[in-house]
């Protein structure tokens, strides 16, 4: 989990200009971080290289635009890190 | 290639949906109201419209590999390197490969040559969405078949 977080808030500090100390896991992406949903695809193209996942983006916004899901949920650092996570092992269940 | 409508690309040469590629050609015109402001007395194709040359060389690609059920649009691009002039008249070959396929975008680098040298290159962020209409999917569909799109590819 650390060490996801790690590396999600060094990719959101080097393509955001975000200074890295400013970045902790409650960081809410969008309402804290000021990022947008173009600089958001810069993140999940470089999350998607560093830990061979694909983000759900598309689905998780239709979640948040039908009501589904809130914004905390994905874009909260820590649990966009469980969710990281949960895609990483659901990749390797996969490939054993 | 028209200008003036952005139609940049003539003829697919080649789609390979395996290895993600794609090639066009794409015959500069030698008058266009364009080069008469860029610039009097010494023509040259804006840098912007080689870049539309590339994104719509990379959005065919994608259209391709999503088999024509999603529309992409530009939404960035980096490392855009205009290498050389490219004069009214000359013939472009424009390449594009797939560098990502995101959750609703994806990345390509493309490239334009003439003669086989290097012109012009970038990479390219692309968001895509199923067609908003009718109207586009239609339009999308007449210019395929105007370029030669090769529909097999995506059978």
């Amino acid at each position: 989990m650390s060490s996801t977080f790690d590396q999600v808030a060094q990719i959101i500090a080097e393509t955001c200009d975000i200074p890295r100390d400013t970045i902790t896991p409650d960081s809410h992406a969008i309402d804290d971080l000021g990022i947008d949903s173009l600089d958001f695809l810069d993140i999940a193209f470089a999350i998607d290289k560093a830990f061979g996942i694909k983000l759900p983006l598309e689905k998780w916004t239709q979640e948040v635009n039908d009501g589904k899901a809130t914004t905390e949920q994905y874009f909260v650092l820590k649990n966009l890190c469980a969710r990281i996570d949960e895609l990483v092992a659901a990749k390797g269940a996969g490939a054993a | 290639m028209q200008l003036e409508y952005f139609q940049m690309i003539d003829r697919i040469l080649d789609l390979n949906t395996v290895e993600k590629t794609i090639a066009v050609e794409a015959q500069v015109p030698t008058t266009s109201t364009v080069f008469e402001g860029h610039f009097p007395g010494y023509p040259i194709m804006p840098g912007v419209l080689l870049i539309e040359s590339m994104a719509q060389t990379s959005g065919w690609l994608l259209v391709a590999l999503m088999k024509f059920e999603r529309m992409p649009f530009l939404a960035a691009v980096k490392e855009a390197k205009m290498r050389g002039f490219v004069a009214p008249g000359e013939l472009l070959t424009v390449e594009a490969s797939v560098v990502h396929e995101g959750s609703g975008y994806a990345i390509t680098e493309a490239k334009v040559k003439v003669g086989g040298k290097l012109r012009s290159n970038a990479t390219i962020t692309f968001s895509h969405v199923p067609f908003p209409n009718p109207d586009l999917r239609g339009h999308m569909d007449a210019v395929a078949r105007r370029i030669g799109f090769p529909s097999q590819a995506i059978a």
